[in-house]
């Protein structure tokens, strides 16, 4: 156990790639944490799909020990947080276990969406922030005008902003200083009952469900009995210990400490961020605030693409949900794809991330319908539904009106894009709110609808302002649109999981954008195809696929046997891999790009 | 023994693998050698054919074809030393029909007389166009006129002599294609092949097209056109196509591709040349070494062949499907139902029926008209799974 005033906790805050989990690995190797020889970059990145896309998922602790320059011994714990929008709830909890930050900034790139909104969160929690300018063995490196910003934009004081390279390690030591000299100290009481936060809780094959706890006050010891407040469960607590960054055991943790305790908790859902742990008898009396639930935002069908793979696809699902609370899934019945699930996602790169797992880790191939987000139904006789999938909107003579869910949408980028930005957030609807301008970057800020944006609204805006802009947003709640059910028939049958949630007044062009989309998607048959939008029983738009003219091989000798049988057996092959819609194969790619707007 | 071979006739296929120039649109196994040691390649040859004189005793030889390459760059003694050489193993049927593909230069005229005396009865030149702008953009090293002289030098020499012209080529429309057409159906005598362009991977022709460089294609629906166009054209001169390309008088048809078609049995030899043998009950596919140097190494050390291969009745009844759906005749289903052990799917036939695809004649699947032009689709629904 530490004393109080020999402990710091902090988060590692920053837009993506500002360069957050290099920072920790510098933290970590100056402070002789891991052996040199056992480095590699972004160490606390170990999820697979961490490394091979390079950026951080998952939130991540590490106990280090530090000798300052005053010669006190201190503890720090170092909490490295995910940068994207998605996971952003992972920065939010986070902050809510320490006392303060570093906001680390890009020193070639500045001042960005999301480096603002860890700003407002960390203001919400009450946090201090030390600002770092990374990168500075770039030459594109410019830390007075960041400097300038960091204070124009966000308002702080960036006086004392440490300059550092976490790549070359320059500036390190200085950043360890500040954390031991800017950052405030926990507090808590030793001799009280134990009040623990719960901070995260994740799956592990052999020690079960592995709960990170913040102590407030009192202690955790192995062997001891605790009470998880939120649903007054009673846990008999096998293991403490604490991440360097391996599990590290320890007997007990007192106030101001982070690390970890297991319990032979078999599920994380037996477990909810938030809660406070206690003693199981004479405990605290008052739990801590909690944390707001993740919820997700972002629906989408996922369908084995054989779908003789549907329980090795529920078990997969089933899988992964108990690591991963923020994801929801229930069962869902297309009648053109089969039996499948509805899910629930943060956003989209959530999705990416949950679809990518299930395809490798599990190898089931999988179709992901069109995302949607929840709307909200109001019927002619008072009653409320949430909608997740457009598929099942009810009669529309029997609803009153629609409700979508809107965004706060930030968005920083270079003047000279300003104008391609501006006319996108308008295509999809969005209301201008606020548009400043620090040196040559504006920040605009929209009100946006969820739906014009879970989509492909990201890479539209990578592509208009060719990656110089970031994007960060928050839900603000429901409103009334005048919002319709478009549906597609291939052949004059429906394909329900083609079916969209379209604004009335952009639903011919969105229709017509969508048959001619599918056009070229699905490959020419024997016969013509009718590809049609509808509204209710009204078509909107219509294309036709005109019929394969010609398919023949020219010339086919005896050699040829082999060849061409294997080639016609292997399309054969893949057109099992396409679905069926009456007599229409529709290859499962279509059920995704249809969708993309280009223009 | 009878001499159809389970009704599919019986055929001998050497492969010539040398040509003076490579072709851009090319991808047979076809190369340029300066030198070429005849003698060595008799001898591979006959060592080849020997092997078959155990495994297939007592069969009647309906056919023999020389093809390439360019075998009318072989010299006649090889020819007939290679027919000779089967003379010896097999008996001939009365009619055997002993083809010899040949390019239409001056230089392969000369030696017409010699194939003659060596056996040969058919000859199927590469005319390709009729005009010498499209000669030259299809990389041919002769000229119309050249190509005529041969024909004719060819039809004195021979009873049978086909041609084959290659059509749906850069900036062709379908009435120049159908002009061409008429000036060919005017000097055929009975039979002609009329390729469409085929841009296979690989070659001149193939890198072109990937890198956009191969411009001025006609288009899918022009080119279905221009085989609707052909059909009818031909058909009008009293030469209808009894297979996919290929059109003949009746009676004329080249009754070694037919073995082929009809599924029948044939020995492959010369590199990367392929057969199709029964033996017993098993139908096994063989195949031999592709490269020229290869090949006549592996034969001097005792045999030019890869492992040969079991077909499964499914790699039977599919095979027989894509080689017999091609000819106009149609596909015999009780011959399928002996090949593959069970029918075509009812279900999958009616539905091709239904979209005017196919339609059954007693006991004969045939292609329509309009299906015979998406043929690859038609296969695709019908292939065993
Ligand atoms: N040149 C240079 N590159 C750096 C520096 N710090 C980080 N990088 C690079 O910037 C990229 C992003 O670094 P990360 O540490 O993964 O960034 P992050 O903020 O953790 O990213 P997310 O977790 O995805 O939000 C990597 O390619 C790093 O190698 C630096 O000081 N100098
Ligand atoms: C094996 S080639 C050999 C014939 C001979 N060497 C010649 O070129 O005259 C037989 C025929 O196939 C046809 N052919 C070859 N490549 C082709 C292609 N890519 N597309 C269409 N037909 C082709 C040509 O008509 C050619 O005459
Ligand atoms: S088309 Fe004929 S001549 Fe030309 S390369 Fe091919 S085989 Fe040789
Ligand atoms: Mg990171």
């Amino acid at each position: 156990m530490t004393d109080l005033a020999h402990i710091r906790n902090f988060s590692i805050v920053a837009h993506i790639d500002h360069g957050k989990s290099t920072l920790a690995d510098r933290l970590i190797q100056e402070t002789g944490t891991v052996e040199d020889r056992d480095m590699k970059e972004q160490l606390l990145d170990s999820m697979d799909i961490e490394r091979e896309r390079g950026i951080t998922i998952k939130a991540n602790t590490v106990r280090i020990d530090y000798t300052a320059d005053n010669g006190e011994k201190y503890v720090l714990n170092l909490i490295d947080t995910p940068g994207h929008v998605d996971f952003a709830y992972e920065v939010s909890r986070s902050m809510r276990a320490v006392e303060g930050s570093l906001l680390v900034v890009d020193s070639t790139q500045g001042v960005e969406a999301q480096t603002l909104a860890n700003v407002y969160q960390a203001i919400e929690a009450d946090h201090e922030l030390v600002p770092v300018l990374n990168k500075i063995d770039l030459p594109a490196s410019d830390c007075d005008r960041v400097a300038e910003q960091i204070e124009d934009v966000i308002g702080i004081d960036a006086s004392g902003a440490i300059q550092v390279s976490a790549k070359t390690g320059q500036g390190i030591h200085e950043t360890l200083e500040a954390i031991v000299e800017y950052l405030p100290a926990p507090e808590g009481t030793l001799d009280a009952p134990l009040k623990a936060m719960l901070v995260d809780s994740w799956y592990d094959a052999y020690l079960g469900v592995i709960v990170l706890v913040r102590i407030m006050d009192g202690t955790l010891k192995k062997g001891m009995r605790v009470k998880f407040m939120s649903n007054n469960t009673l846990h008999h607590v096998d293991r403490v210990g604490v991440f360097r960054p391996e599990m590290e055991m320890v007997d007990s943790l007192g106030p101001g400490e982070i690390g970890f305790l297991t319990a032979s908790i078999k599920q994380v859902r037996d477990t909810r961020v938030g809660d406070t742990i206690t003693n199981d008898r004479n405990g605290t009396e008052e739990a801590l605030d909690g944390f707001k639930p993740a919820q997700p935002v972002v629906f989408c069908g996922l369908f084995p693409v054989d779908s003789a793979e549907f329980e090795d696809l529920r078990e997969a699902i089933d899988k992964l949900a108990l690591n991963d609370a923020s994801f929801s899934f229930e069962m869902e019945t297309s009648a053109a794809l089969g039996f499948g699930f509805r899910c629930g996602f943060l956003g989209l790169l959530h999705l990416e991330v949950i679809r990518d797992r299930i395809e490798r880790e599990y190898g089931i191939e999988l179709i992901t319908t069109a995302p949607s987000v929840i709307y909200h139904i109001y019927m002619k006789d008072g009653e409320m539904l949430e909608l997740h999938n457009p598929a099942d909107m009810p009669d529309m003579s029997k609803v009153d009106h629609l409700e979508e869910p809107r965004i706060k949408a930030t968005i920083m980028v270079p003047d000279e894009y300003l104008g391609d930005v501006l006319k996108l957030c308008q295509e999809r609807r969005g209301i201008q709110e606020d548009l400043t301008y620090a040196g040559t970057r504006a920040m605009v800020v929209y009100d946006l609808p969820l739906n014009e944006v879970v989509f492909d609204f990201y890479d539209r805006l990578k592509s208009v302002t060719k990656g110089y802009a970031s994007f960060d947003y928050q839900m603000t709640g429901y409103r009334t649109d005048n919002l319709v059910k478009m549906s597609i028939l291939v052949n004059d049958e429906p394909v329900d999981a083609l079916s969209t949630m379209v604004h009335r007044d952009r639903a011919e062009m969105r229709g017509r954008a969508m048959c001619e989309k599918l056009k070229d998607l699905i490959p020419r048959h024997m016969f013509k195809i009718p590809i049609q939008a509808a509204i209710g029983g009204k078509v909107i738009a219509r294309e036709t696929l005109s019929a394969l003219r010609k398919d023949v091989t020219a010339k086919c000798y005896g050699g040829d046997a082999t060849r061409k049988r294997k080639l016609l057996e292997k399309q054969k092959a893949g057109k099992k891999k396409m679905r069926q819609f009456g007599k229409v194969d529709i290859p499962q790619e279509a059920f995704i790009s249809a969708l993309k707007m280009d223009g | 023994m009878t001499d159809d071979w389970r009704y599919g006739g019986f055929g001998l296929y050497v492969h010539w693998p040398f040509c003076q120039a490579k072709c851009p649109y090319c991808d047979f196994n076809s190369h340029v050698s300066a030198k070429i040691d005849q003698n060595a390649w008799v001898r591979a040859y006959l060592t080849e054919l020997e092997r078959y004189r155990e495994m297939l005793p007592d069969r009647v030889l309906n056919s023999i074809f020389f093809g390439g390459g360019t075998p009318s760059l072989m010299h006649p003694d090889t020819v007939a030393a290679v027919i000779e050489a089967a003379r010896d193993i097999w008996t001939f049927a009365n009619d055997i029909e002993i083809s010899l593909e040949a390019n239409p230069g001056s230089v392969e005229a000369g030696r017409f007389t010699g194939y003659r005396d060596a056996g040969v009865n058919r000859v199927s030149m590469g005319i390709q166009a009729l005009n010498d702008h499209d000669l030259k953009r299809l990389g041919r090293i002769h000229s119309v006129a050249e190509a005529k002289a041969a024909f004719d030098i060819a039809r004195n020499c021979f009873d049978r002599v086909s041609f084959d012209l290659i059509y749906a080529r850069q900036n062709q429309s379908v009435k120049d294609w159908e002009r061409e057409l008429d000036e060919a159906l005017s000097m055929a005598i009975d039979h002609l092949s009329l390729y469409q362009l085929t841009i296979e991977d690989g070659t001149a022709f193939g890198d072109r097209y990937e890198r956009g460089k191969l411009r001025d294609l006609p288009t899918d629906d022009t080119a279905a056109d221009m085989y609707i166009a052909t059909q009818e054209v031909c058909g009008k001169h009293g030469m209808p196509g009894y297979e996919i390309s290929n059109h003949a008088r009746p009676g004329a048809e080249s009754r070694h591709n037919l073995v082929y078609w009809h599924y029948g049995d044939y020995v492959g030899i010369g590199p990367g040349a392929h057969g199709r043998i029964t033996i017993g009950e098993r139908r096994i596919a063989t195949e031999t070494h592709l490269a020229p140097g290869n090949w006549l190494e592996a034969v001097n050390k005792g045999n030019g062949e890869l492992t040969p291969l079991v077909l499964t009745p499914q790699d039977r009844a599919n095979e027989y499907l894509m080689m017999g759906l091609r000819l106009s005749e149609g596909l015999d289903l009780e011959r399928f139902v002996q090949i593959a052990g069970v029918p075509l799917s009812e279900i999958r036939l009616s539905y091709l029926e239904e979209l005017g695809m196919v339609r059954r004649d007693g006991f004969l699947l045939k292609t329509t008209e309009q299906g015979r032009s998406v043929l690859n689709a038609i296969i695709k629904e019908l292939l065993v799974d």
